[in-house]
């Protein structure tokens, strides 16, 4: 039982980090919002795998919490904010494609040798995939690094709370369920304001091209 | 080595060599279907191999003795390869001929030399898609290496034989490492197989054409038998892809009952496969040249996620 378990969970997490590379290579942003859509629909099921195999109720409504904030109303605010701003072309990034895959093979590799001593620490049926979940972090980081547009940035930054989310879920059955809902709060609050700077930052610049804000002086 | 391998060795080459083009005729045909065209006849592949057989061969004046060596060196290596992928059987006498890396080998030779008859002739065409065709290929062999590397590591053998041999045999377990492989093993073969998203099979006059515009100056026998060899190119990859990756089916070593079982598993499996095939083929638009790269460059990484999947999790 535990074995099919932790079978789920690895095969979960692996489908997270392949969309996190998905993310990643992504170029335009309506796909961007369904990949992210599908991170959120796989923490779902991965955490209640995780609730129904280690009867943990709390992580019921976690999960119930996730699905309607990270699949129903986060891509229902970005389809929203991308229509108002009309900004459906592709993503320019900073550096090209295959060299941002390769230096996310080397921060995967990276993750996965930090992790390893960590995980033994833990005792949840899901210890391996922390490894995994601190590569989705470090591959959303590099989402945001090399975005140069703003609602790239800020997918990648929901990413990177799915990505902790997840290591949270999988290292130690979960937070505190307050804990858990003031961050779903703040993410949802940090969403809102977000897009009320750029549309702020579209109106100072026309563009939304974040490299404006470098810029400190008047001309 | 008893009489039943070799039988079941050489079932697994005729039905390679000769089942090849039915394969390519299928997916055709379903591809056809779903562009809502009526669909060419299941066998036209056959009807093609056999006209262009009867007709002549005209050679370039200019052509080199390579340009008339290139097309049976290149049917011989998809016939060895085609020996040594566990299709039916596991119990195959020529397998330990060649492992993984030599199964590679093998695809790569064929391709060097129709990338130097392509510029042997020294038409523009010609040069044009050779070059394109090592750029597809340097790129994706790495990634395909990766892929059965990672096959390799989870059963610990590199024979592909007796890597299906494991993976058919072992209870059944979820491996995440082998879903990475899958993804990117289909990549590969996309591009290997110069199918829609690199390259378009249906087209013979185009300037973004890859496979075709190597093989612009070949008639006759010779074209068969390039188009022949592609056929199996896809057959076996075809193969190799449902052996590491849907094993159930195929007969084990020591089980001479198990081939009247495995041969409709492989129909089925070959007619659902080329069904997907000609699903991704409807679905996908054909890529710019310059995002080939990017597209292998996916699929390298994503076998080497796999293999480190398969470090970390053990599984």
């Amino acid at each position: 039982m535990t074995e099919l378990a932790t079978q789920l969970i690895n095969l979960f997490a692996a489908v997270l980090l392949l969309l996190s590379f998905a993310l990643l290579a992504q170029r335009r942003v309506l796909s961007l919002i369904q990949l992210f859509t599908l991170q959120g629909m796989t923490l779902v099921m991965s955490t209640t795998v995780m609730a129904y195999f280690t009867a943990q109720p709390h992580l019921y409504y976690s999960a119930l919490l996730t699905f309607v904030l990270k699949v129903v109303m986060m891509p229902w605010l970005l389809h929203r904010l991308i229509v108002r701003l009309n900004v459906r072309w592709d993503i320019e990034t900073l550096i090209n494609i295959p060299t941002t895959m390769l230096l996310g093979i080397v921060l995967v590799i990276f993750a996965f040798n930090l992790a390893l001593p960590i995980s033994q620490l833990s005792v949840s049926v899901a210890r391996g995939t922390l490894g995994i979940a601190l590569a989705c972090v470090l591959l959303s980081f590099l989402m945001m690094i090399t975005r140069s547009k703003a609602i790239p940035q800020v997918i990648g930054f929901l990413a990177m709370e799915n990505a902790l989310f997840f290591a949270a879920t999988s290292a130690t059955y979960g937070m505190p369920m307050v804990v858990e809902l003031g961050i779903a709060l703040d993410v949802l609050v940090g969403m809102i304001i977000l897009g009320v700077f750029m549309f702020q930052i579209r109106e100072q610049f026309d563009s939304l091209d974040i490299r404006n804000l470098e810029k400190l002086k008047e001309e | 080595m008893s009489l039943y391998s070799v039988g079941a060795q050489l079932l697994a080459l005729l039905l390679a060599v000769l089942g090849a083009p039915l394969l390519t005729g299928w997916v055709n045909q379903c591809r056809a279907w779903l562009q809502n065209k009526s669909a060419p006849p299941l066998l036209l592949p056959y009807r093609t191999l056999h006209k262009l057989f009867n007709k002549e061969s005209i050679v370039a004046e200019h052509a080199s003795p390579l340009f008339r060596a290139t097309p049976y060196i290149v049917f011989g290596a998809m016939v060895l390869a085609c020996g040594i992928v566990p299709s039916l059987s596991t119990d195959l006498p020529l397998a330990p001929a060649a492992d993984a890396i030599a199964l590679v080998g093998l695809f790569a030779l064929a391709r060097v030399f129709m990338a130097l008859a392509g510029m042997d002739i020294g038409t523009a065409f010609g040069t044009m898609g050779a070059r394109r065709e090592m750029l597809v290929g340097f790129l994706a062999e790495p990634a395909l290496l990766m892929v059965l590397f990672t096959a390799a590591f989870i059963t610990q053998s590199n024979l592909l034989a007796s890597i299906v041999e494991t993976m058919a045999t072992q209870p059944f377990a979820i491996y995440p490492s082998l879903a990475f492989a899958g993804v990117a093993f289909m990549m590969v073969s996309l591009a290997e197989n110069a199918r829609v998203p690199i390259d378009n099979p249906a087209t013979h006059l185009e300037l973004t054409m890859i496979h075709e515009a190597m093989i612009l100056e070949y008639s006759g026998r010779h074209l068969a038998l390039i188009e022949w060899a592609a056929s199996m190119k896809l057959f076996a990859y075809s193969s190799i892809g449902l052996a590491i990756f849907f094993p159930w089916g195929i007969s084990h070593i020591g089980e001479p009952t198990g081939l009247l079982l495995a041969l409709p598993a492989l129909v089925v499996k070959l007619m659902i496969g080329g069904a997907a095939l000609a699903l991704i083929e409807t679905l996908s638009a054909k890529m710019r040249i310059f995002r080939v790269p990017e597209f292998l460059a996916g699929a390298f990484m994503l076998a080497v996620i796999g293999m480190l999947v398969h470090f970390l999790l053990g599984a």
